[in-house]
């Protein structure tokens, strides 16, 4: 167990510093001159472009000095210091505005992903074949198939200007009831997704031995389900779930652009539409972390909860 | 003969000795082959979610290659008095916000949206087989670079990647963008069929025709191309076939957030993101784009569910 976990802590900072490094090169690498770009229209005096050369250690030229810029962001990078954007504001600061803004939207969907994908996973997987499984099955092959951009748009127009049942947009500093629409046009691919998951594995694990075992002993029906069955099949939900809430937080881009919503994913989009490179740099290395850090989680608690893991 | 057919043809019951073989024989019944890909058809063609998707996947395949068939009407002709204009005689689906007509637009959409479907499908399925058979095959230290370098790609949110990728090129140019959509698509998402195909390498390894070939003194190159690949070819397909869907999502993703494919190129993103913006004066202009990309998409992950469905043993 202790080496499985050396060996996933290895693979995380393996994982983190190659995918740092791919993100920091194509947003710095070659380009052609970043204090005009940084200046933009106006004239920059040479005083100005020494003071901003010693600044952002742009002295240091070719692939050495770029490696030298690199792991000087990376040794700031892991004294919590994310730097300034292009626009002088702290990305510290813009983090910690947009983010209590994403964690709710990425909370509302994983609730509606576990509470209504789970629940109809676990239902479709024991009555396979009827039409609560059938018509579960497009539901889902819907959700899944048609694209976010069309989704979303199709929801605010339904639910927020035609119906008007929810707020269309939510603005700045939303409040909950105006997060429910988007969390729930978010949530609806995790819960596709969870739902297929649970019904596969509770089908399969309804198929095993152990099921016929036990209902062979006469173990209640409802027993079997809530101690043996779910048990065993929740497994792989809950290592997708974990995985999910990671790509929650890389914000759904999408959907914060559709229903207005200050989250990380907008800054983030802006930031690359105005070509901020720090700001870009700096949200996604940051995601990239939170990321691999759910993934390891996930991983371990994997191998809790499944001992055939633990000795592979 | 692929050695599926060279199995089969063993366990056809005429061929074999014994009560039931015989029986045949003297009956004079023509002794029939099944084989797994014979099956797979007979299951297919009865299956009407399998006619439905190709039948739709025909219609826009023909929509991007003879977009005249379908709409007698220029998608460039914009006349701005006629902005957001109902439905009339000339235009089934009325005028957009540019005073163009909405269905045309939307049949010479699915030009653009098939050619990178299908060309990035084509390049990410050589990438998967390459870097797949290479891990598969060979093992230890070449299989363990690769998975890493898996873990990597997969740990980058694909739309985040794509984002930073696309906005390093400048060119407006429709067949540069065109060509930067097709490869960035690829390049990410590569690692799905990869380990498809690995993992089918991996068991196809294990087989006893690959060491009777290796007795025989056939070298890598040879195992591989003539043995190995013919039989892992299969998951991948199908795998291919639903991440087509997905890629023409992906690029209809991409030119809604404005970093795709651009004007004037005609793309159901781009109408996408017009049409919700001014969704509040009409729908239509919102709504029959979303339609064709979501019949388009999901046509797509239909079929490949279809045939894995119909190829997948364990359902029988």
């Amino acid at each position: 167990m202790f080496r499985y976990i050396v060996r996933r802590l290895l693979q995380m900072v393996l994982a983190f510093f190659g995918t740092t490094l791919i993100v920091y090169a194509l947003m710095f690498a070659g380009q052609n001159d970043p204090i005009q770009a940084l200046a933009g229209e106006r004239p920059v005096t040479p005083a100005q472009r020494a003071y901003l050369t010693e600044k952002f250690h742009l002295d240091k030229t070719g692939v050495d000095g770029f490696f030298y810029r690199y792991f000087d962001y990376i040794k700031n990078l892991l004294q919590g210091d994310l730097g300034e954007s292009l626009t002088g504001r702290s990305i510290g600061d813009i983090l910690s505005a947009a983010w209590p803004v994403t964690a709710k939207l990425a909370l509302i969907a994983i609730g509606v992903a576990v509470i209504f994908g789970v629940s109809a996973g676990v239902i479709a997987g024991m009555r396979r074949g009827s039409i609560f499984d059938n018509s579960t099955l497009v539901l889902t092959l819907l959700v899944l198939g048609v694209p976010t951009i069309v989704l979303a748009p199709l929801a605010q127009y339904l639910f927020g200007v035609k119906w008007q049942w929810f707020p269309a947009t939510a603005g700045s500093d939303p409040s909950f009831y105006a997060l429910l629409l988007p969390g729930i046009v978010l949530g609806s691919l995790s819960l596709a997704t969870a739902l297929r998951l649970t019904r596969t594995s509770v089908a399969e694990s309804l198929r095993a031995d152990y099921v016929r075992t036990a209902k062979s002993k006469g173990l209640k029906h409802r027993r079997i389900i809530s101690v043996h069955v779910l048990r065993n099949s929740l497994i792989p939900v809950i290592t997708f779930l974990g995985v999910e809430l990671g790509n929650l937080m890389s914000g759904a881009i999408i959907t914060e652009g559709v229903f207005n919503i200050p989250g990380v994913g907008f800054n983030l989009f802006r930031g690359i539409q105005t070509e901020d490179g720090p700001l870009v740099v700096g949200l996604v290395s940051v995601l990239v972390i939170i990321y691999l850090i759910s993934n390891l989680i996930v991983d371990i608690l994997y191998a809790v909860l499944d001992p055939r893991i633990r000795y592979e | 003969m692929s050695d599926f057919e060279t199995v089969a043809a063993m366990e056809n019951p005429a061929a074999r000795p014994g009560p039931a073989g015989e029986q045949d024989a003297a009956a004079g019944k023509p002794a029939k082959v099944r084989s797994l890909a014979g099956d797979a058809w007979r299951d297919l063609r009865r299956n009407p979610i399998f006619w439905i998707s190709l039948t739709l996947v025909a219609l826009v395949s023909a929509m991007a290659a003879f977009p005249g068939l379908f709409t007698a009407n220029d998608p460039q002709d914009c006349v701005l008095s006629r902005q957001h204009a109902g439905p009339s005689g000339g235009a089934i689906f009325g005028y957009d916000f540019q005073g163009c007509d909405t269905y045309a637009r939307a049949v010479y959409g699915a030009r653009a949206s098939l050619i990178v479907g299908v060309c990035s499908a084509a390049l990410t399925g050589l990438i998967a087989i390459v870097v797949g058979m290479l891990a598969g095959y060979f093992g230890h230290w070449v299989d363990a670079v690769i998975s890493r370098v898996i873990d990597v790609v997969l740990g980058i949110p694909l739309l985040l990647a794509a984002i930073v990728l696309l906005k390093r090129i400048s060119s407006d140019a429709p067949s540069v963008r065109i060509m930067a959509v097709v490869f960035v698509l690829a390049v990410l998402g590569w690692t799905t069929a990869a380990r498809v195909v690995r993992s089918s390498v991996i068991s196809a390894k294990e087989q006893d025709y690959v060491a009777a070939a290796r007795m025989l003194g056939a070298g890598n190159g040879r195992i591989m191309w003539r043995h190995i690949l013919p039989n892992s070819l299969a998951p991948a397909v199908v795998v291919l076939t639903i991440a087509l869907g997905s890629f023409i999502a992906a690029e209809a993703t991409l030119s809604f957030l404005g970093i795709g494919l651009k004007a004037p190129t005609i793309s159901w993103g781009i109408d996408i993101n017009t049409g919700r913006a001014h969704m509040r004066e009409s729908a239509l202009p919102l709504a029959v784009p979303s339609t064709f990309l979501a019949l388009t998409v999901l046509a797509f992950i239909m079929l490949g569910d279809a045939i894995r469905d119909a190829f997948d043993p364990k359902l029988r």
